[in-house]
């Protein structure tokens, strides 16, 4: 049974699988990654995706536009960010707690407006597959990369996008330096404030699109709780990644892979506990990192709220 | 500047909520099944009430783990009260409230003791996770009666009613008919966990297709959660990718599961609650609970001075199951017959199901 | 704003009482929503008052809610002081519950006493081993802990699940068909004695006493005193020759101990034996995490903890009742649960800020500051 894991079909399914999963978990981390570059750690990313994945599944259901259920979420998650760039940059809140309490918020309120606007699960017609001409045709890997729904693509494309941004713009120097060391950066006239709110709003857009990337592109439901501690694991990863896009994105791919890995060990029958098989992907994850000790600092201004020093 | 962001957050935090809550307000109305039985108490008209009715409404408290519109566990059991209360003339003769969403075991024990001391007639804690706390917290209240499930154990308390569901039995015909209808001769199913309704389904189901034809091979995924609807659409896919061409699952997650078995056109068999409305076009038929009864049979009991002390068990023969199959979905006629006579064999016994 | 002098008692007042205010202006916002809802919201706060403190059981239900936030709690108190993040509370309780009904399961020959007193032992020690884990690989293969700590409560979750419902199922069940996932019920000598006549065990009282133990580990022991140090300032503690990585690992260890006590209590105390609904509140009622917004509202130290989970307990339990009194969707309640915190952390600043004025006052008129130090501040605000 073991041997049968190493087939054709099963490693396109896992490397397929593990794609799609690693979607959600791409938009969330990378808007995770720019907070923590500027120095704020937000906690309630899982509130902010379950808060975008009812905004798009109500307005996709409505209006019919799935485009539109993308732009709800887009300025639902825009919206908790801005709450929570005031929270915790102008009240100086302590980080990890109020995005424990903005998690509370959002878990609550995506529950209650789905029961009060819905009453029952529904469905939608969510984002098809979109098959890249020729590219999706190449055997195996056209199915792996190339016959994908359109979020998919979008958070692979955000990748390279966060890590030119981060590392060659002027903007992305601001935030590091905001995250760094943000004295020096008050002092050379860039404004912490102002750069911790575009990245906290920022991350909360990045967060809404991941809600919506399940609720409308690889689901096609709503239902309370949807996200199930995806949030948190998505922080997690920009801790693997030791805040690069390109470390998300590994650390994103390892953890679904491996539960889709899981997946099928359980589908192949192989004979361990699924319990076993589903605590793979966890265990794995801190066991890489174990291996591969990482040299890089969090940013040294992580968690600290600035006051300026009049 | 600071003054501006100030203002600015505030009026969008306000505006937020507001149309939210505002936008939540009059759909509430249009919905009346979640805010009916409390809201509408007074209203309701007395005109055209039987005169046999008693005069206190039989007042019923119910604790669900799950939210009441999961189209699965908690949702059987709000449609079965909801149904109760409709057969016996409204909220004026049964009257029930409920919580949802407790799942943490210590706060169900607390409601479970409130609702006692409010003093209800009949308090149903629907899970098998809160057995321990009604065998504390009954003896308490001998004037009280208790329900839980799924289960058959009533402790020999004398106030504790037991309900479960021979949920075997009706995974058994969708196993039948899963067996059948399936060209690849591959199966798949999605569970939570290894434990309780989820595994009793999932047993009569794989036994329902191994003795229908031993050859179909079933491929079992319990993905470890009752709430991770991505994990749960992956797991289909999963099973699609190996070959199947017919899903089932139990849980509430597995509304995941079946937006992906409709992308590839693989045949859905539901347990708990309808699933049809959630893709006409591959569900075949849902295993249904229809505890109303066993809560017909409790009332009856209560009322007429019995408190507890039985279990009730809903199956194909009592109606407390009921294998309702989609009309949109065109089943051959042999199919149909088929499964006809299997559902009539576990009713007069011809049929055994055995479980691991 | 003038410079108002007031006696350092009125300050003191008004200090404690702006996270209060805080919270009522987070139940105001919630009136809103209630009203929108179509419920009254004095009949539904009335109902929360009254679940909370309205009858000797109702505080006694608050109090026993408030328990594990508290040991929870205390154990971030000490993590956190070592700018350590424990957010595995979860998995830690779980972990310390599972390790404690073992020893209650399987030493029945024992005395009573005894066994409970190993019970708390052993669930301390299986939450030390799981907040050990992180603690080690944070000290010593740079794994960030809160990754660590995210991952781990999963896979406690898995073991908790996989345990209940195999090797340690309840032999009644394994037999049925039903097969619940729940271990055998604890024996009664062997359950946590009731300080009252309602659920109110003795847990409450070991974590009341557990606090002034963890003050004095903090700040008259060495080794409070050096992962305070570590927490505040590693390098500096590095060339005091301090060993840094030791204190990293003692920090999330004993943080984790406490958590697991709070599992093992919850056991023993409230549900007498351990049932799985698959997910990790359903066991906890997330007390692992609501444990962390306890401990930072009674401002990271242990005494104050103990007020400030006591409130968040009677928020919890008041608010399920209201659930049940006005017929709300829980939903609702989630949403006000977390306001409350978002507002009740938003509101330190103006507790900070009115600190801040207040010893710039004192350095004005050339007195000696007031005696609450502002270096606990920073301590607070570097730690999470």
């Amino acid at each position: 049974m073991i041997s049968e894991l190493f087939t054709v079909t099963v490693l396109i399914g896992i490397l397929a699988s593990g794609i799609r999963l690693a979607t959600p978990y791409l938009y969330a981390s990378i808007g995770e990654t720019f907070g923590q570059r500027s120095g704020v750690l937000n906690l309630g990313v899982e509130g902010q995706m379950l808060l975008g994945a009812f905004a798009a599944f109500y307005v996709a259901l409505t209006t019919g536009s799935l485009w539109l259920g993308i732009l709800a979420a887009m300025i639902v998650g825009a919206l908790m960010g801005l709450i929570m760039a005031f929270v915790t940059v102008n009240l100086h809140a302590q980080q990890g707690i109020s995005g424990i309490g903005f998690y509370l918020f959002g878990l609550g309120l995506s529950d209650l407006l789905f029961q009060k606007l819905m009453g029952t699960v529904e469905t939608v017609k969510g984002f098809p597959p979109i098959k890249i001409p020729w590219f999706s045709s190449i055997p195996g890997v056209g199915e792996i990369f190339f016959s994908q729904n359109i979020l998919v693509y979008g958070a692979y494309l955000l990748v390279p996008l966060a890590w030119f941004v981060l590392n060659k713009t002027t903007l992305g120097l601001k935030i590091r330096s905001v995250g760094e060391n943000p004295d020096a950066a008050d002092s050379l006239g860039v404004s912490v404030a102002r750069i911790r709110y575009f990245t906290i709003i920022l991350g909360g857009t990045l967060s809404g699109i991941a809600g919506a990337s399940l609720s409308i592109a690889l689901l096609n439901v709503f239902q309370q709780n949807m996200t199930s501690g995806l949030g948190f694991i998505a922080v997690a990863l920009v801790y693997f990644g030791a805040w690069r896009p390109w470390g998300v994105l590994g650390g994103a791919l390892l953890f679904s892979m491996v539960n889709s890995l899981q997946l099928w060990i359980q589908v192949l029958g192989i004979p361990i506990p699924s319990e076993i098989a589903v605590m793979m992907p966890y265990v794995l994850t801190i066991l890489v990192l174990v291996i591969t000790v990482s040299r890089v600092r969090a940013p040294s201004a992580l968690t600290k709220p600035f006051e300026r020093e009049d | 500047m600071k003054k501006f962001i100030w203002l600015l957050t505030l009026i969008v935090a306000l505006s937020m909520i507001l149309t939210a809550c505002g936008a939540a307000a009059p759909a509430a109305t249009e919905a009346p099944v979640v805010t009916e039985a409390p809201v509408s108490a007074t209203e309701a008209p007395v005109a055209t009430e039987p005169p046999a009715a008693p005069a206190e409404p039989f007042r019923v408290a119910v604790i669900m783990p799950s939210a009441i519109n999961d189209l699965a566990f908690s949702q059987s059991m709000f449609d079965a009260l909801t149904r109760i209360q409709e057969e016996m003339g409204g909220t004026d003769a049964f009257e029930f409230v409920y919580s949802d969403g407790m799942f943490n075991v210590d706060d169900a024990a607390a409601a479970i003791r409130d609702y006692a001391t409010e003093g209800y007639d009949l308090v149903i804690a629907h899970g098998s996770q809160y057995g321990s706390s009604l065998q504390e917290i009954a003896p308490d209240f001998p004037e009280t009666s208790f329900a839980w499930g799924t289960t058959a154990e009533t402790f020999g308390v004398p106030n504790i009613f037991a309900y479960e569901a021979a949920s075997q039995e009706g995974g058994y015909v969708n196993g039948v008919l899963a067996a059948t209808l399936s060209t690849s001769k591959v199966i798949g199913i999605v569970g939570p966990i290894e434990v309780g309704d989820a595994k009793l389904y999932v047993d009569g189901f794989k036994a329902g297709v191994a003795t229908t034809d031993p050859a179909v091979k079933v491929n079992v995924n319990y993905i470890g959660s009752f709430s991770d609807v991505a994990l749960a659409s992956e797991a289909a896919t999963t099973h699609i990718a190996a070959g199947a061409d017919a899903l089932t699952g139990t849980a509430q997650m597995v509304v995941g599961a079946i937006g992906k078995a409709e992308e590839a056109n693989a045949l859905w068999f539901g347990t708990q609650s309808n699933q049809t409305s959630l893709a006409p076009t591959i569900v075949v038929a849902s295993q249904v609970y229809h505890w109303e009864v066993a809560l017909r049979e409790i009332i009856t009991l209560i009322n007429s001075g019995t408190l507890g002390g039985q279990s009730f068990k809903a199956n194909l023969a009592n109606g407390g199951e009921v294998v309702e199959f989609n009309p949109d979905y065109a089943l051959s006629a042999d199919a149909t017959a088929l499964a006809e006579s299997t559902i009539q064999g576990i009713i007069d016994g011809t049929i055994t199901i055995t479980l691991p | 704003m003038k410079k108002i002098i007031q006696s350092e008692w009125v300050s003191r007042l008004i200090d404690a009482s702006l996270p209060v205010f805080a919270a009522l202006a987070a139940l105001l916002l919630g009136a809103v929503m209630l009203f929108l809802l179509k419920v009254n919201p004095i009949e539904a706060y009335k109902a929360l008052w009254d679940g909370a403190f309205g009858s000797t059981n109702a505080f006694a239900e608050t109090l026993v809610k408030a328990t594990p936030l508290l040991l929870v709690g205390l154990g971030i108190c000490i993590s956190f002081r070592g700018d350590v993040i424990n957010i595995g509370g979860e998995g830690q309780m779980i972990i310390g519950a599972i390790l404690a009904t073992w020893v209650g399961l399987n030493f029945t020959g024992l005395p009573g006493w005894l066994v409970i007193t190993l019970s708390m032992f052993a669930g301390f020690l299986g939450g030390a081993i799981w907040g050990g884990i992180p603690g080690v690989l944070k000290a010593y293969f740079r794994v960030n802990e809160i990754l660590s700590t995210v991952m781990m409560n999963a896979i406690a979750v898995q073991m908790m699940n996989f345990l209940l419902r195999g090797p340690m199922i309840d032999p009644s069940q394994a037999e049925l068909a039903s097969k619940i996932p729940q271990t055998a019920r604890l024996l009664e000598i062997f359950r946590l004695p009731r300080l009252a006549p309602t659920r109110l065990h003795l847990g409450a009282l070991i974590a009341v006493i557990l606090a002034v133990l963890v003050y004095i580990l903090l700040w008259r022991t060495t080794l409070g005193y050096r992962i305070r140090a570590v927490g505040q300032n590693p390098n500096a503690s590095r060339y005091a020759g301090i060993k840094v990585q030791r204190y990293v690992v003692l920090a999330l260890l004993l943080s984790g101990a406490f958590s697991g006590m709070a599992g093992a209590t919850q056991v023993f105390g409230v549900n007498y034996r351990m049932i799985t609904d698959g997910s990790s509140s359903g066991f906890t009622g997330s007390a692992g995490f609501n444990g962390i917004v306890a401990a930072l509202f009674g401002q990271l130290h242990p005494i104050l903890t103990i007020p400030a989970s006591i409130l968040f307990g009677a928020l919890l339990v008041g608010a399920n009742k209201m659930q049940r009194v006005v017929q709300v969707p829980s939903a609702l309640i989630i949403a006000l649960n977390g306001l409350v915190v978002v507002f009740v952390v938003s509101s330190e600043f103006w507790r900070r800020r009115r600190q801040r004025r207040r010893l710039a006052a004192a350095k004005q008129n050339d007195e000696s500051p007031p005696q609450s130090d502002p270096e606990q501040y920073q301590q607070v605000e570097s730690g999470a």
